[in-house]
């Protein structure tokens, strides 16, 4: 079953096309990160999701329904476009009690959400005016989660958040999605969303560039290899006909399998120290090099 | 900070509510949301609270300053009118243009995609809190005509028609609801409050200078029309005056506002 449907959903301004011609799934009991630099496009996608951009061309479902069809549809859809749009004026237990009176939820719920993201009494009685980016994610979280909903739909919600509470959110989110919950969630930092994500949808530009899951990216960026000596390696390498990067911290990446480059070592007596599916960083390459063109700032890798 | 949901264990599973049985949000839910968005923040509630001690002041300066054959029930309400009348458009135009000036309208219209029962429950709840600030009004010009009638041997008289009420309430809910439209219309605090007291210049100076609008404004004219509401003199050509300019002043900025209220996009940072 198909959680969020987003088929060839475009936004054009003007001359500028924001958002060109996207389409992709989301599945229940995963987490799908959205990845892309800045002004790619992310966050138009998610308001055209919820209805509150109208697309150019395309349409986008929730539940197997526009979102606007959804009745109550804070019971059923989570959302966080922007942890900064709320009243100033208001203190964080009132804005997430108007959400729960307008959902029809009993105020408890209001409790529960604020012990949940950790928000203490005294600070969900001060206005939101004063909060850290940290709490006002925090708290777009809990609002996110009150009608206890089924989907998640988060732009950059680890934006503010300190080590300590990406860690918390990661286990929030993977525990949703292990229930059968569907997370979509976008973010700029690759770093962030690798270790949350299941599946990847990349977007430059516009443009989707990459989509798969995370293994199938990851695996893509190949082998990497580092040895005692890695100029005997990269010699030993070259022999054997094996193609490879060098990597700037020491060691190679390569597309070779992980038993060519062994036997070549091996036959030349160079000493490996490490030899294996090459990490994030391998992802971060990829994820350069598929938004360098598209990335605001040339891209030096 | 509490790490209280462990990463990777298998908890529960979610509860899945069926999507075509679950109701829309009722329109009186709507509407009590919009009248508790009202009073929860800082400027909405200094400014009810500003119309209530303004309405106040008004009756003991009444009070004390008018001569006592003209302290009676009648004329009390009268001074409450106009105060009133100025502040209660801008609690219409805030609880439009705080959606967009404190962006809260990303929750608002997210929680619920229809647009015009959002706008719908706003208006009821502008003219739900128009009809209590002028009751405010009705009891504190019956305490000062009591006081009147006490201390300063004043007239007392409790004459007040049904038509003073209707032109009371018509009076003051005509302006909430044109703040509301201007608030749609223009979506901006400052520039609707602006917009809202530069009309009335705005004719002022040009019937000065053309007599042509003088002509029209006797139709056209909200500050005009609306005079014998406050005067309780209205007749059967007033009332088509006053439609005439409402039409004009209230219904159209309405129509065109909530239009582009319905169509307008809504930004995150």
């Amino acid at each position: 079953m198909r959680v969020i449907t987003l088929d060839g959903l475009t936004k054009r301004y003007g001359a500028y096309t924001a958002v060109d011609d996207v389409s992709f799934t989301v599945e229940p009991g995963n987490v799908t990160g959205y990845l892309g630099p800045n002004g790619a496009g992310k966050s138009t996608s998610m308001r055209m999701i919820v209805g509150l951009t109208p697309p150019t061309a395309g349409h986008a479902t929730v539940l197997g329904r526009p979102y606007k069809e959804i009745p109550n549809p804070g019971l059923h859809v989570g959302v966080l476009l922007d942890a900064s749009a709320q009243h100033n004026g208001r203190t964080g237990r009132e804005v997430l009690a108007l959400s729960a009176m307008l959902m029809g939820l009993p105020t408890k719920r209001v409790d529960a959400m604020l012990e949940m993201v950790g928000l203490n009494a005294a600070e969900s009685k001060r206005r939101v005016g004063n909060y850290s980016l940290g709490m006002r994610q925090r708290l777009g979280i809990a609002h996110a989660l009150l009608g206890d909903p089924e989907v998640l739909i988060l732009d950059e919600p680890a934006n503010g958040l300190d080590p300590a509470g990406i860690h918390w959110m990661r286990g929030l989110l993977r525990d949703f999605a292990n229930r059968g919950g569907t997370v979509l969630l976008s973010s700029h930092l690759l770093h962030e969303i690798e270790v949350i994500a299941d599946e990847l949808v990349v977007i430059g530009r516009g443009k989707i560039v990459a989509q798969g899951s995370k293994e199938s990216l990851l695996e893509s960026s190949g082998m990497f290899v580092r040895a005692l000596d890695d100029e005997q390696l990269a010699g030993a390498l070259s022999n054997a006909g094996i193609e490879f990067t060098r990597v700037a911290k020491g060691g190679f990446n390569t597309h070779a399998g992980a038993e060519d480059v062994g036997r070549a070592a091996a036959g030349a007596g160079v000493v490996l120290l490490e030899l294996r599916t090459a990490d994030g960083a391998g992802l971060e390459d990829m994820f350069l090099t598929l938004t360098a063109d598209d990335a605001r700032e040339a891209v030096t890798t | 900070m509490s790490d209280n949901v462990t990463g990777g264990a298998v908890a529960s599973p979610m509860r899945k509510l069926s999507v075509a049985e679950t109701q829309v949000v009722p329109l009186v839910r709507l509407t009590r949301v919009e009248l508790r968005k009202l009073v929860d923040t800082r400027a909405g509630r200094w400014l009810l609270i500003a119309i209530g001690v303004i309405t106040a002041a008004v009756v003991v300066i009444f009070l004390f300053a008018a001569p006592a054959e003209e302290l009676t029930y009648a004329q009390f309400l009268n001074a409450t009118i106009i105060p009133q009348a100025v502040l209660l458009p801008i609690l219409g135009i805030l609880t439009v243009t705080s959606e967009w000036g404190q962006r809260t309208g990303l929750v608002t219209f997210t929680l619920e995609p229809h647009r015009g029962r959002i706008v719908m429950a706003k208006l009821l709840a502008v003219l739900v809190m128009g009809i209590a600030v002028v009751c405010v009004a009705f009891v504190l010009a019956a305490v000062g005509n009591a006081l009147g009638a006490a201390l300063q041997d004043g007239n007392g008289s409790w004459e007040f028609g049904v038509s003073g009420v209707i032109d009371t309430f018509a009076f003051q809910l005509i302006s909430v609801v044109q703040g509301l439209a201007l608030g749609m219309l223009i979506m901006n605090t400052a520039g609707a409050i602006v917009t809202y007291f530069a009309i009335p210049f705005a004719w002022g100076f040009l019937t000065a200078t053309v007599s042509w609008f003088a002509t029209i404004g006797a139709w056209v004219d909200l500050n005009t029309t609306t005079i014998p509401l406050s005067t309780h003199e209205m007749t059967g050509e007033s009332w088509a005056k006053l439609g005439v300019s409402v039409f004009i002043w209230v219904l159209v900025p309405l129509v065109l506002g909530w239009m582009r209220l319905l169509r307008r996009e809504l930004k995150s940072a």
